[in-house]
Protein backbone atom coordinates (compact mmCIF):
# COMPACT_ATOMS: atom_id res chain seq x y z
CA UNK A 1 0.00 0.00 0.00
CA UNK A 2 0.94 3.95 -0.86
CA UNK A 3 0.63 6.36 2.04
CA UNK A 4 -0.67 9.42 1.06
CA UNK A 5 -0.83 12.45 3.37
CA UNK A 6 -3.89 14.81 2.91
CA UNK A 7 -4.39 18.69 3.34
CA UNK A 8 -7.57 19.31 4.10
CA UNK A 9 -9.60 22.33 5.31
CA UNK A 10 -13.17 20.99 6.56
CA UNK A 11 -14.64 18.84 3.93
CA UNK A 12 -12.31 20.63 1.25
CA UNK A 13 -9.15 18.55 -0.27
CA UNK A 14 -6.53 20.72 -1.50
CA UNK A 15 -6.24 20.44 -4.79
CA UNK A 16 -2.07 19.47 -4.60
CA UNK A 17 -3.45 16.75 -2.17
CA UNK A 18 -5.85 15.61 -5.04
CA UNK A 19 -2.49 16.01 -7.34
CA UNK A 20 -0.21 13.84 -5.03
CA UNK A 21 -2.88 11.32 -5.20
CA UNK A 22 -2.98 10.88 -8.85
CA UNK A 23 0.54 10.55 -8.89
CA UNK A 24 0.37 7.89 -6.23
CA UNK A 25 -2.28 6.24 -8.18
CA UNK A 26 -0.18 6.24 -11.31
CA UNK A 27 2.69 4.12 -9.30
CA UNK A 28 0.57 2.26 -7.00
CA UNK A 29 -0.85 0.96 -10.99
CA UNK A 30 2.40 -0.14 -11.81
CA UNK A 31 2.90 -2.04 -8.54
CA UNK A 32 -0.63 -3.34 -8.25
CA UNK A 33 -0.92 -2.17 -4.98
CA UNK A 34 -3.21 -0.17 -3.47
CA UNK A 35 -3.67 3.28 -2.00
CA UNK A 36 -3.96 4.83 1.87
CA UNK A 37 -4.98 7.87 2.83
CA UNK A 38 -4.05 10.21 6.30
CA UNK A 39 -5.38 12.64 7.36
CA UNK A 40 -4.52 14.61 10.50
CA UNK A 41 -5.01 16.68 13.39
CA UNK A 42 -9.00 17.65 12.55
CA UNK A 43 -9.73 18.22 16.09
CA UNK A 44 -9.74 17.52 19.71
CA UNK A 45 -10.98 14.24 19.78
CA UNK A 46 -11.43 11.62 17.12
CA UNK A 47 -15.11 12.30 17.65
CA UNK A 48 -15.53 15.48 16.87
CA UNK A 49 -14.42 15.03 13.05
CA UNK A 50 -17.40 15.64 11.51
CA UNK A 51 -19.35 12.84 10.32
CA UNK A 52 -20.60 13.98 7.20
CA UNK A 53 -17.57 16.02 6.52
CA UNK A 54 -15.43 12.64 6.95
CA UNK A 55 -17.66 11.06 4.55
CA UNK A 56 -17.19 13.58 2.08
CA UNK A 57 -13.71 13.53 2.30
CA UNK A 58 -13.63 9.83 1.81
CA UNK A 59 -15.83 9.87 -0.84
CA UNK A 60 -13.47 12.09 -2.59
CA UNK A 61 -10.19 10.44 -1.92
CA UNK A 62 -12.12 7.34 -2.98
CA UNK A 63 -13.01 9.05 -6.53
CA UNK A 64 -9.14 9.50 -6.42
CA UNK A 65 -8.42 5.62 -5.75
CA UNK A 66 -7.79 4.90 -2.09
CA UNK A 67 -9.07 2.18 -0.28
CA UNK A 68 -8.27 2.71 3.48
CA UNK A 69 -8.75 6.11 4.97
CA UNK A 70 -7.39 7.48 8.56
CA UNK A 71 -8.34 10.25 10.39
CA UNK A 72 -6.04 10.94 13.05
CA UNK A 73 -6.94 13.48 15.85
CA UNK A 74 -6.51 13.71 19.62
CA UNK A 75 -5.30 16.60 21.85
CA UNK A 76 -1.46 16.08 20.70
CA UNK A 77 -2.34 16.65 17.46
CA UNK A 78 -4.97 19.89 17.80
CA UNK A 79 -2.12 22.06 17.03
CA UNK A 80 0.36 21.64 14.27
CA UNK A 81 3.78 20.36 15.24
CA UNK A 82 5.43 18.27 12.50
CA UNK A 83 7.25 15.91 14.63
CA UNK A 84 4.06 14.99 16.40
CA UNK A 85 2.41 14.93 13.00
CA UNK A 86 5.09 12.76 11.55
CA UNK A 87 4.70 10.03 13.92
CA UNK A 88 1.25 9.87 13.38
CA UNK A 89 1.91 9.49 9.70
CA UNK A 90 4.58 6.85 10.06
CA UNK A 91 2.45 4.72 12.62
CA UNK A 92 -0.06 4.44 9.22
CA UNK A 93 2.79 3.69 7.18
CA UNK A 94 4.44 1.22 8.97
CA UNK A 95 0.85 -0.70 10.03
CA UNK A 96 -0.10 -0.37 6.17
CA UNK A 97 3.40 -1.39 5.56
CA UNK A 98 3.95 1.01 2.92
CA UNK A 99 7.14 1.28 1.31
CA UNK A 100 6.50 4.71 -0.54
CA UNK A 101 4.76 7.68 1.68
CA UNK A 102 3.80 10.70 -0.22
CA UNK A 103 2.68 14.46 0.17
CA UNK A 104 2.40 16.96 -1.94
CA UNK A 105 5.38 19.72 -2.17
CA UNK A 106 3.41 22.23 0.53
CA UNK A 107 5.33 24.09 3.12
CA UNK A 108 3.19 21.46 5.40
CA UNK A 109 3.51 18.50 2.99
CA UNK A 110 7.35 19.06 2.97
CA UNK A 111 8.11 19.78 6.26
CA UNK A 112 6.13 16.47 7.59
CA UNK A 113 7.58 14.35 4.81
CA UNK A 114 10.96 15.64 6.08
CA UNK A 115 10.16 14.02 10.02
CA UNK A 116 8.85 10.99 7.90
CA UNK A 117 11.66 10.35 6.36
CA UNK A 118 14.69 10.46 8.99
CA UNK A 119 12.21 8.60 11.13
CA UNK A 120 11.35 6.06 8.37
CA UNK A 121 15.40 5.91 7.55
CA UNK A 122 14.12 6.56 4.23
CA UNK A 123 15.85 8.65 1.17
CA UNK A 124 13.23 11.61 0.60
CA UNK A 125 12.88 12.93 -2.70
CA UNK A 126 11.43 16.64 -2.87
CA UNK A 127 9.37 18.18 -5.80
CA UNK A 128 8.85 14.75 -8.10
CA UNK A 129 6.86 15.20 -11.10
CA UNK A 130 6.85 11.91 -12.64
CA UNK A 131 7.83 8.22 -11.87
CA UNK A 132 10.68 7.02 -14.26
CA UNK A 133 11.05 3.20 -13.70
CA UNK A 134 9.69 1.25 -10.60
CA UNK A 135 12.43 -0.98 -9.80
CA UNK A 136 14.78 0.63 -8.61
CA UNK A 137 12.49 3.50 -7.99
CA UNK A 138 13.90 6.34 -10.03
CA UNK A 139 11.76 9.65 -9.94
CA UNK A 140 12.33 12.73 -12.17
CA UNK A 141 11.92 16.53 -9.55
CA UNK A 142 12.49 20.07 -10.60
CA UNK A 143 15.37 21.58 -9.56
CA UNK A 144 17.39 24.86 -9.69
CA UNK A 145 13.97 26.48 -9.46
CA UNK A 146 12.11 24.52 -12.25
CA UNK A 147 14.28 24.97 -15.13
CA UNK A 148 16.60 21.55 -14.58
CA UNK A 149 14.93 17.86 -13.81
CA UNK A 150 16.98 15.81 -11.87
CA UNK A 151 16.34 12.02 -12.46
CA UNK A 152 16.95 10.75 -9.28
CA UNK A 153 17.27 6.84 -7.68
CA UNK A 154 15.18 6.46 -4.38
CA UNK A 155 16.76 3.31 -3.15
CA UNK A 156 15.93 3.13 0.58
CA UNK A 157 13.21 0.30 1.19
CA UNK A 158 11.06 2.77 2.31
CA UNK A 159 10.70 6.25 -0.62
CA UNK A 160 9.58 9.61 0.53
CA UNK A 161 8.27 11.62 -1.81
CA UNK A 162 6.93 14.96 -2.44
CA UNK A 163 4.95 15.84 -5.59
CA UNK A 164 5.66 19.61 -7.00
CA UNK A 165 2.97 21.71 -6.90
CA UNK A 166 0.67 21.63 -10.37
CA UNK A 167 3.18 19.33 -12.13
CA UNK A 168 0.85 16.68 -11.86
CA UNK A 169 -2.84 17.11 -13.19
CA UNK A 170 -5.65 15.86 -10.14
CA UNK A 171 -7.91 13.81 -12.09
CA UNK A 172 -10.76 10.67 -10.77
CA UNK A 173 -9.59 7.41 -11.16
CA UNK A 174 -11.49 6.48 -14.02
CA UNK A 175 -13.41 2.77 -13.46
CA UNK A 176 -11.36 -0.19 -13.44
CA UNK A 177 -8.19 1.80 -13.85
CA UNK A 178 -6.83 -0.88 -11.04
CA UNK A 179 -8.36 -3.69 -9.30
CA UNK A 180 -8.74 -1.61 -5.59
CA UNK A 181 -8.99 1.89 -7.04
CA UNK A 182 -12.32 3.45 -7.61
CA UNK A 183 -14.58 1.37 -4.67
CA UNK A 184 -17.15 3.44 -3.62
CA UNK A 185 -16.53 3.26 0.37
CA UNK A 186 -13.03 2.98 1.52
CA UNK A 187 -12.74 1.18 4.98
CA UNK A 188 -12.37 4.23 7.14
CA UNK A 189 -10.32 4.34 10.78
CA UNK A 190 -10.41 7.07 13.52
CA UNK A 191 -7.45 6.67 15.36
CA UNK A 192 -6.51 8.93 18.10
CA UNK A 193 -2.64 9.60 18.30
CA UNK A 194 -0.63 10.04 21.67
CA UNK A 195 2.41 11.84 21.06
CA UNK A 196 5.73 11.43 22.42
CA UNK A 197 6.20 14.38 24.88
CA UNK A 198 9.52 14.88 23.18
CA UNK A 199 7.71 15.46 19.69
CA UNK A 200 5.43 18.25 21.58
CA UNK A 201 8.21 20.71 22.29
CA UNK A 202 8.03 21.88 18.29
CA UNK A 203 4.28 22.66 18.44
CA UNK A 204 3.12 25.38 17.17
CA UNK A 205 2.15 28.08 19.89
CA UNK A 206 -0.07 30.11 18.20
CA UNK A 207 -1.05 31.37 14.47
CA UNK A 208 -1.94 35.43 14.58
CA UNK A 209 -4.59 35.59 11.34
CA UNK A 210 -3.46 38.74 9.64
CA UNK A 211 -4.66 39.77 6.80
CA UNK A 212 -1.44 41.58 5.67
CA UNK A 213 0.06 38.50 5.92
CA UNK A 214 -2.99 36.29 3.86
CA UNK A 215 -1.18 34.12 1.44
CA UNK A 216 -4.49 32.38 0.69
CA UNK A 217 -5.69 34.84 -0.82
CA UNK A 218 -3.27 35.05 -3.31
CA UNK A 219 -2.68 31.36 -4.00
CA UNK A 220 -6.51 30.75 -4.33
CA UNK A 221 -7.58 33.93 -6.38
CA UNK A 222 -9.15 33.09 -9.58
CA UNK A 223 -7.94 36.47 -11.13
CA UNK A 224 -4.11 37.36 -10.20
CA UNK A 225 -2.84 40.94 -11.85
CA UNK A 226 0.72 40.33 -11.44
CA UNK A 227 3.66 43.46 -11.34
CA UNK A 228 7.34 43.39 -11.69
CA UNK A 229 10.31 45.93 -11.59
CA UNK A 230 8.42 47.62 -14.76
CA UNK A 231 5.96 49.44 -12.56
CA UNK A 232 8.92 51.94 -11.67
CA UNK A 233 8.38 52.38 -7.58
CA UNK A 234 6.61 51.79 -4.91
CA UNK A 235 4.18 55.20 -5.24
CA UNK A 236 3.24 53.56 -9.09
CA UNK A 237 0.87 50.91 -8.29
CA UNK A 238 -2.55 52.99 -8.56
CA UNK A 239 -3.35 51.57 -12.18
CA UNK A 240 -2.39 47.81 -11.24
CA UNK A 241 -4.53 48.38 -8.05
CA UNK A 242 -7.59 49.24 -10.19
CA UNK A 243 -7.13 46.33 -12.68
CA UNK A 244 -6.81 44.11 -9.08
CA UNK A 245 -9.76 45.62 -8.05
CA UNK A 246 -12.12 45.99 -11.58
CA UNK A 247 -11.78 41.99 -11.88
CA UNK A 248 -12.10 40.75 -8.27
CA UNK A 249 -8.47 39.70 -7.77
CA UNK A 250 -5.66 39.49 -6.12
CA UNK A 251 -2.16 41.29 -6.47
CA UNK A 252 0.94 39.03 -7.01
CA UNK A 253 4.25 40.88 -7.32
CA UNK A 254 7.81 39.94 -8.69
CA UNK A 255 10.88 39.13 -6.30
CA UNK A 256 12.51 42.49 -7.41
CA UNK A 257 9.62 44.04 -6.64
CA UNK A 258 9.48 42.97 -2.57
CA UNK A 259 13.28 42.97 -2.43
CA UNK A 260 13.36 46.85 -3.49
CA UNK A 261 10.27 47.07 -0.75
CA UNK A 262 7.95 48.61 -3.40
CA UNK A 263 5.17 45.33 -1.36
CA UNK A 264 5.48 43.47 1.18
CA UNK A 265 6.78 39.56 0.42
CA UNK A 266 3.93 37.93 1.20
CA UNK A 267 2.62 38.89 -2.38
CA UNK A 268 5.46 37.50 -4.35
CA UNK A 269 4.90 35.01 -6.80
CA UNK A 270 7.75 32.08 -7.51
CA UNK A 271 10.27 29.98 -6.11
CA UNK A 272 10.66 31.46 -3.21
CA UNK A 273 7.07 33.04 -2.96
CA UNK A 274 3.76 31.49 -3.39
CA UNK A 275 2.85 29.30 -6.19
CA UNK A 276 -0.40 30.32 -7.95
CA UNK A 277 -2.69 28.90 -10.38
CA UNK A 278 -5.63 30.72 -11.03
CA UNK A 279 -7.71 31.30 -14.32
CA UNK A 280 -6.11 34.36 -15.81
CA UNK A 281 -3.06 35.91 -14.60
CA UNK A 282 -2.15 39.05 -15.84
CA UNK A 283 1.88 40.00 -15.77
CA UNK A 284 2.83 43.29 -16.01
CA UNK A 285 6.30 44.59 -16.26
CA UNK A 286 7.52 41.51 -15.95
CA UNK A 287 10.75 39.93 -17.60
CA UNK A 288 9.35 36.06 -16.72
CA UNK A 289 12.85 34.94 -15.15
CA UNK A 290 12.68 31.14 -14.56
CA UNK A 291 12.29 31.58 -11.05
CA UNK A 292 9.03 33.76 -11.20
CA UNK A 293 7.72 30.89 -14.06
CA UNK A 294 7.81 28.65 -11.12
CA UNK A 295 5.11 30.18 -9.43
CA UNK A 296 2.67 30.74 -12.18
CA UNK A 297 3.05 28.72 -15.09
CA UNK A 298 0.35 26.64 -14.16
CA UNK A 299 -1.90 29.84 -14.57
CA UNK A 300 -4.50 28.66 -16.79
CA UNK A 301 -4.28 31.57 -19.09
CA UNK A 302 -1.33 34.15 -19.12
CA UNK A 303 -1.33 37.34 -20.35
CA UNK A 304 1.74 39.55 -20.47
CA UNK A 305 2.04 42.88 -20.90
CA UNK A 306 5.25 44.27 -21.47
CA UNK A 307 7.58 46.45 -23.85
CA UNK A 308 9.63 44.05 -24.55
CA UNK A 309 8.25 41.96 -26.86
CA UNK A 310 10.86 39.41 -26.88
CA UNK A 311 10.97 38.66 -22.61
CA UNK A 312 10.40 35.69 -21.50
CA UNK A 313 6.91 36.29 -19.93
CA UNK A 314 5.47 37.53 -22.68
CA UNK A 315 6.90 34.30 -24.83
CA UNK A 316 5.88 31.88 -21.88
CA UNK A 317 2.06 33.81 -22.57
CA UNK A 318 -1.02 32.80 -24.37
CA UNK A 319 -1.88 36.97 -24.62
CA UNK A 320 0.49 39.88 -25.14
CA UNK A 321 -0.06 43.93 -25.52
CA UNK A 322 3.12 45.27 -26.30
CA UNK A 323 4.03 48.74 -24.59
CA UNK A 324 4.14 50.74 -21.85
CA UNK A 325 2.12 49.41 -18.73
CA UNK A 326 1.39 52.52 -17.56
CA UNK A 327 -0.82 53.76 -20.58
CA UNK A 328 -2.37 50.42 -21.69
CA UNK A 329 -3.46 49.24 -17.89
CA UNK A 330 -5.45 52.54 -17.58
CA UNK A 331 -6.88 52.27 -21.34
CA UNK A 332 -7.89 48.60 -20.00
CA UNK A 333 -9.38 49.83 -16.42
CA UNK A 334 -11.36 52.40 -18.87
CA UNK A 335 -12.87 49.71 -21.28
CA UNK A 336 -13.88 47.20 -17.94
CA UNK A 337 -15.64 50.49 -16.68
CA UNK A 338 -17.16 51.42 -19.96
CA UNK A 339 -18.71 47.93 -20.55
CA UNK A 340 -19.83 47.14 -17.51
CA UNK A 341 -21.64 50.37 -17.29
CA UNK B 1 25.23 35.31 25.00
CA UNK B 2 23.70 33.52 22.20
CA UNK B 3 26.03 31.84 19.71
CA UNK B 4 24.37 30.93 16.53
CA UNK B 5 26.09 28.66 13.35
CA UNK B 6 24.90 29.55 10.14
CA UNK B 7 25.12 27.00 7.54
CA UNK B 8 25.05 28.20 4.01
CA UNK B 9 25.34 27.08 0.39
CA UNK B 10 27.31 28.12 -2.27
CA UNK B 11 24.61 27.72 -5.03
CA UNK B 12 24.71 28.34 -9.03
CA UNK B 13 23.41 31.78 -10.43
CA UNK B 14 20.58 30.55 -12.45
CA UNK B 15 18.51 33.28 -13.56
CA UNK B 16 19.84 32.94 -16.89
CA UNK B 17 20.63 30.29 -18.57
CA UNK B 18 22.18 27.18 -17.13
CA UNK B 19 24.06 24.51 -19.01
CA UNK B 20 24.92 20.92 -18.28
CA UNK B 21 28.45 19.26 -18.22
CA UNK B 22 28.66 16.45 -20.64
CA UNK B 23 28.00 14.02 -18.35
CA UNK B 24 24.96 15.66 -17.57
CA UNK B 25 25.75 15.34 -13.72
CA UNK B 26 26.30 18.92 -13.13
CA UNK B 27 25.47 22.19 -14.00
CA UNK B 28 28.51 23.36 -16.06
CA UNK B 29 30.60 25.77 -13.63
CA UNK B 30 32.53 27.67 -16.81
CA UNK B 31 29.34 29.07 -18.07
CA UNK B 32 27.13 30.41 -14.76
CA UNK B 33 28.29 32.95 -11.11
CA UNK B 34 27.64 31.36 -8.17
CA UNK B 35 25.49 32.91 -5.67
CA UNK B 36 23.91 32.07 -2.11
CA UNK B 37 20.43 31.02 -1.85
CA UNK B 38 18.00 33.97 -0.57
CA UNK B 39 17.42 32.24 2.39
CA UNK B 40 20.75 31.86 2.93
CA UNK B 41 21.41 35.34 2.93
CA UNK B 42 18.47 36.06 5.05
CA UNK B 43 19.61 33.16 7.72
CA UNK B 44 22.91 35.30 7.74
CA UNK B 45 21.57 38.23 8.42
CA UNK B 46 18.98 36.95 10.97
CA UNK B 47 22.18 35.11 12.99
CA UNK B 48 23.91 38.42 12.31
CA UNK B 49 21.32 40.39 14.31
CA UNK B 50 20.94 37.62 17.15
CA UNK B 51 24.68 37.76 17.93
CA UNK B 52 24.44 41.29 17.75
CA UNK B 53 21.53 41.97 20.37
CA UNK B 54 22.46 39.18 22.59
CA UNK B 55 26.26 40.32 22.62
CA UNK B 56 26.85 36.83 21.21
CA UNK B 57 29.02 35.12 17.89
CA UNK B 58 27.51 34.22 14.73
CA UNK B 59 29.53 31.37 12.95
CA UNK B 60 29.55 30.52 9.01
CA UNK B 61 30.01 27.14 8.30
CA UNK B 62 29.96 25.51 4.20
CA UNK B 63 30.10 22.15 3.64
CA UNK B 64 31.27 22.13 -0.61
CA UNK B 65 34.37 22.99 -2.53
CA UNK B 66 36.98 25.47 -1.47
CA UNK B 67 35.59 27.68 -3.67
CA UNK B 68 32.99 27.91 -1.22
CA UNK B 69 34.83 30.19 0.73
CA UNK B 70 33.64 33.36 -1.08
CA UNK B 71 30.43 32.67 0.45
CA UNK B 72 31.91 32.28 3.81
CA UNK B 73 33.94 35.45 3.46
CA UNK B 74 30.17 37.11 2.72
CA UNK B 75 29.22 35.74 5.47
CA UNK B 76 32.17 37.43 7.36
CA UNK B 77 31.70 40.70 5.82
CA UNK B 78 27.69 40.77 7.02
CA UNK B 79 28.66 40.01 10.55
CA UNK B 80 29.53 36.53 11.38
CA UNK B 81 33.18 36.12 13.45
CA UNK B 82 34.29 32.88 12.24
CA UNK B 83 33.67 30.66 9.20
CA UNK B 84 34.22 27.13 8.55
CA UNK B 85 34.36 25.42 5.57
CA UNK B 86 33.77 21.48 5.64
CA UNK B 87 35.34 20.40 1.80
CA UNK B 88 33.05 17.61 0.20
CA UNK B 89 32.80 16.95 -3.56
CA UNK B 90 29.03 17.70 -3.30
CA UNK B 91 28.22 15.72 -6.44
CA UNK B 92 28.96 13.01 -4.09
CA UNK B 93 26.74 14.13 -1.13
CA UNK B 94 23.16 14.51 -0.54
CA UNK B 95 21.01 16.13 1.90
CA UNK B 96 21.70 12.40 4.84
CA UNK B 97 25.63 13.38 4.25
CA UNK B 98 25.02 17.02 4.34
CA UNK B 99 23.51 16.98 7.44
CA UNK B 100 25.78 14.26 8.76
CA UNK B 101 28.77 16.51 7.93
CA UNK B 102 27.51 19.34 9.87
CA UNK B 103 26.61 17.00 12.98
CA UNK B 104 29.50 15.40 12.94
CA UNK B 105 31.26 19.07 13.38
CA UNK B 106 28.66 20.86 15.71
CA UNK B 107 29.77 17.19 18.06
CA UNK B 108 33.56 17.96 17.38
CA UNK B 109 33.27 21.69 18.96
CA UNK B 110 31.03 20.93 21.59
CA UNK B 111 33.41 17.96 22.46
CA UNK B 112 36.30 20.77 22.53
CA UNK B 113 33.48 23.14 25.09
CA UNK B 114 32.24 25.31 21.93
CA UNK B 115 28.42 25.10 21.89
CA UNK B 116 25.98 26.36 19.76
CA UNK B 117 23.00 27.36 21.28
CA UNK B 118 21.27 28.16 17.74
CA UNK B 119 21.98 26.20 14.16
CA UNK B 120 20.14 27.94 11.30
CA UNK B 121 19.71 26.58 7.85
CA UNK B 122 18.17 27.85 4.87
CA UNK B 123 14.99 25.84 4.37
CA UNK B 124 16.12 24.69 0.85
CA UNK B 125 18.75 25.32 -1.34
CA UNK B 126 18.04 27.13 -4.68
CA UNK B 127 19.79 24.47 -6.50
CA UNK B 128 18.93 20.88 -5.14
CA UNK B 129 15.52 22.27 -3.01
CA UNK B 130 15.94 19.11 -1.30
CA UNK B 131 14.17 20.91 2.18
CA UNK B 132 15.66 17.93 4.57
CA UNK B 133 19.04 18.97 5.96
CA UNK B 134 17.51 20.95 9.07
CA UNK B 135 15.49 17.91 9.98
CA UNK B 136 17.96 15.49 9.73
CA UNK B 137 20.34 17.63 10.88
CA UNK B 138 17.81 18.20 14.52
CA UNK B 139 17.99 14.65 14.79
CA UNK B 140 20.86 13.56 14.69
CA UNK B 141 21.49 16.14 17.03
CA UNK B 142 19.00 15.63 19.40
CA UNK B 143 17.30 19.24 19.00
CA UNK B 144 14.16 20.64 17.85
CA UNK B 145 13.32 22.30 14.99
CA UNK B 146 11.23 24.43 12.30
CA UNK B 147 10.92 25.20 8.97
CA UNK B 148 9.58 28.07 7.01
CA UNK B 149 10.45 30.43 9.39
CA UNK B 150 11.01 34.12 8.43
CA UNK B 151 11.97 36.17 11.92
CA UNK B 152 13.77 34.38 14.98
CA UNK B 153 13.94 36.04 18.51
CA UNK B 154 15.55 34.86 21.59
CA UNK B 155 13.46 35.14 24.42
CA UNK B 156 15.86 33.37 27.34
CA UNK B 157 16.23 30.31 27.01
CA UNK B 158 14.20 29.43 23.78
CA UNK B 159 13.58 30.73 20.36
CA UNK B 160 10.67 32.63 19.34
CA UNK B 161 10.14 31.63 15.59
CA UNK B 162 7.39 32.92 13.51
CA UNK B 163 6.88 31.97 9.86
CA UNK B 164 4.08 33.21 7.57
CA UNK B 165 1.59 30.53 6.16
CA UNK B 166 -1.59 30.66 4.39
CA UNK B 167 -3.86 31.45 7.13
CA UNK B 168 -1.66 33.87 9.53
CA UNK B 169 1.64 34.35 11.39
CA UNK B 170 2.31 30.76 13.11
CA UNK B 171 4.27 30.72 15.84
CA UNK B 172 6.39 28.24 17.63
CA UNK B 173 8.65 28.72 21.03
CA UNK B 174 11.60 26.07 20.95
CA UNK B 175 14.00 25.09 23.64
CA UNK B 176 17.51 25.79 23.39
CA UNK B 177 19.75 24.42 21.61
CA UNK B 178 17.71 24.29 18.45
CA UNK B 179 18.22 24.30 14.83
CA UNK B 180 15.70 26.61 12.47
CA UNK B 181 15.38 26.72 8.74
CA UNK B 182 14.88 30.06 7.51
CA UNK B 183 12.73 31.32 4.76
CA UNK B 184 13.13 34.49 2.89
CA UNK B 185 10.79 37.05 3.56
CA UNK B 186 11.24 38.36 7.33
CA UNK B 187 14.44 40.61 7.23
CA UNK B 188 16.50 42.30 4.35
CA UNK B 189 19.97 41.59 4.18
CA UNK B 190 21.82 44.23 4.88
CA UNK B 191 24.69 45.59 2.73
CA UNK B 192 28.45 44.44 3.69
CA UNK B 193 29.97 47.37 5.12
CA UNK B 194 33.39 48.45 4.68
CA UNK B 195 35.20 47.06 7.67
CA UNK B 196 33.35 43.82 7.44
CA UNK B 197 34.67 43.26 4.16
CA UNK B 198 38.17 44.16 5.72
CA UNK B 199 37.55 41.89 8.08
CA UNK B 200 36.59 39.14 5.81
CA UNK B 201 39.40 39.63 3.42
CA UNK B 202 42.09 39.06 6.70
CA UNK B 203 39.99 36.09 7.94
CA UNK B 204 41.29 32.77 8.38
CA UNK B 205 38.39 30.54 7.48
CA UNK B 206 38.81 26.99 9.39
CA UNK B 207 39.07 24.64 6.62
CA UNK B 208 38.51 20.26 7.41
CA UNK B 209 37.60 17.40 4.92
CA UNK B 210 33.79 16.71 5.84
CA UNK B 211 33.90 14.20 8.44
CA UNK B 212 31.67 11.71 6.70
CA UNK B 213 31.51 9.19 3.93
CA UNK B 214 28.47 9.93 1.83
CA UNK B 215 25.66 7.58 0.72
CA UNK B 216 25.63 9.87 -2.16
CA UNK B 217 22.45 11.79 -3.58
CA UNK B 218 20.96 9.31 -5.77
CA UNK B 219 21.45 11.34 -8.98
CA UNK B 220 20.67 10.12 -11.78
CA UNK B 221 21.20 12.76 -14.03
CA UNK B 222 19.90 16.23 -14.88
CA UNK B 223 18.03 17.26 -17.95
CA UNK B 224 16.40 20.21 -19.40
CA UNK B 225 12.82 20.50 -18.60
CA UNK B 226 11.12 20.54 -22.68
CA UNK B 227 10.90 24.48 -23.34
CA UNK B 228 6.74 25.06 -24.09
CA UNK B 229 6.88 26.10 -27.67
CA UNK B 230 5.94 29.93 -27.99
CA UNK B 231 2.03 30.36 -28.71
CA UNK B 232 1.63 33.82 -27.91
CA UNK B 233 -0.85 35.65 -29.57
CA UNK B 234 -0.05 39.58 -29.60
CA UNK B 235 -3.17 41.14 -29.25
CA UNK B 236 -1.44 44.49 -30.12
CA UNK B 237 0.22 47.24 -29.30
CA UNK B 238 -0.04 50.27 -26.58
CA UNK B 239 -3.44 51.05 -25.50
CA UNK B 240 -4.89 50.61 -28.94
CA UNK B 241 -4.94 47.15 -27.99
CA UNK B 242 -7.36 47.23 -24.65
CA UNK B 243 -10.62 46.47 -26.18
CA UNK B 244 -9.04 42.94 -27.45
CA UNK B 245 -7.47 42.21 -24.22
CA UNK B 246 -10.62 42.85 -22.75
CA UNK B 247 -12.10 40.70 -24.98
CA UNK B 248 -10.33 37.79 -23.95
CA UNK B 249 -11.14 38.70 -20.25
CA UNK B 250 -14.65 38.24 -21.05
CA UNK B 251 -14.21 35.01 -23.49
CA UNK B 252 -12.33 33.27 -20.39
CA UNK B 253 -15.18 34.48 -18.24
CA UNK B 254 -13.07 36.07 -15.40
CA UNK B 255 -14.85 39.30 -15.11
CA UNK B 256 -17.41 40.00 -12.58
CA UNK B 257 -20.48 40.99 -13.06
C1 LIG C 1 17.35 31.80 -5.61
C2 LIG C 1 16.47 32.77 -6.35
C3 LIG C 1 15.12 32.76 -6.08
C4 LIG C 1 14.28 33.67 -6.74
N1 LIG C 1 12.95 33.63 -6.47
C5 LIG C 1 12.12 34.46 -7.14
C6 LIG C 1 10.70 34.44 -6.91
O1 LIG C 1 10.19 33.70 -6.08
N2 LIG C 1 9.94 35.28 -7.63
C7 LIG C 1 10.44 36.14 -8.57
O2 LIG C 1 9.66 36.89 -9.19
N3 LIG C 1 11.77 36.20 -8.78
C8 LIG C 1 12.62 35.38 -8.10
N4 LIG C 1 13.95 35.48 -8.32
C9 LIG C 1 14.45 36.61 -9.10
C10 LIG C 1 14.37 36.45 -10.60
O3 LIG C 1 15.54 35.79 -11.04
C11 LIG C 1 14.27 37.82 -11.29
O4 LIG C 1 15.36 38.62 -10.90
C12 LIG C 1 12.99 38.59 -11.00
O5 LIG C 1 11.85 37.78 -11.14
C13 LIG C 1 12.88 39.76 -11.95
O6 LIG C 1 11.80 40.58 -11.58
P1 LIG C 1 11.10 41.52 -12.64
O7 LIG C 1 10.63 40.71 -13.77
O8 LIG C 1 10.06 42.33 -11.92
O9 LIG C 1 12.24 42.54 -13.05
P2 LIG C 1 13.13 42.66 -14.37
O10 LIG C 1 13.80 41.38 -14.69
O11 LIG C 1 13.93 43.87 -14.19
O12 LIG C 1 12.05 42.88 -15.51
C14 LIG C 1 11.28 44.03 -15.67
C15 LIG C 1 10.42 43.84 -16.92
O13 LIG C 1 9.57 44.96 -17.06
C16 LIG C 1 9.54 45.38 -18.40
N5 LIG C 1 9.24 46.81 -18.37
C17 LIG C 1 10.02 47.82 -17.91
N6 LIG C 1 9.36 48.99 -17.96
C18 LIG C 1 8.12 48.72 -18.45
C19 LIG C 1 6.98 49.50 -18.73
N7 LIG C 1 6.93 50.84 -18.50
N8 LIG C 1 5.90 48.89 -19.25
C20 LIG C 1 5.91 47.55 -19.50
N9 LIG C 1 6.96 46.77 -19.24
C21 LIG C 1 8.05 47.34 -18.72
C22 LIG C 1 10.90 45.05 -18.95
O14 LIG C 1 10.84 44.88 -20.34
C23 LIG C 1 11.21 43.73 -18.22
O15 LIG C 1 10.71 42.63 -18.95
C24 LIG C 1 14.81 34.59 -7.67
C25 LIG C 1 16.17 34.58 -7.94
C26 LIG C 1 17.00 33.68 -7.29
C27 LIG C 1 18.46 33.68 -7.62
Amino acid sequence: MITVLAEVDGADVAETSLEALTFARTLAGGRGTSLGVVVIGIGETTDEIDDSAADSLARTFADYGATRVRFIGGPDVAAYCAAAYAAALVDAARQWQSDVVIASGTPRGTEMLAHAAVRLDAVMAANAVETLSDDPLVVSRQVMGGSILEDMRVDSPVAVLTVAGHAVEAAPAERGESSDSGRAAPEIERVEHRADPADLVMAMQRLEPTEQADTAALTGARVVVGAGRGVGGADEFDDVLELVDLLGGALGVSRVVTNLGWRPHHEQVGQTGSRISPDLYVACGISGAIQHLAGCSSARTIVAINSDADAPMVTNAQYAVIGDLHEIIPAVNEELRRRRG
Amino acid sequence: MTNVLVCIKRVPETSSEVRLTDDSMDIDAGYVGYTLSSHDECAIELASQIAEETKGTATALSVGSPDAAEQLRGAVALGCRGAILLEAELGQFGPVDIAAAIAAEVARRSDDGEEFDLILVGNDAADTGDFQVGVRLAYLLGRPVAMGISTVEIDGDRVMARGVAGAGTEIYSLPLPAVVAIQEGGVDPRYPSIPGRMRAKRMKIEQRPADVTPSGSGRVRLRRSAPKPSEVQILGEGPDAAAALVDVMYEIGVVPR
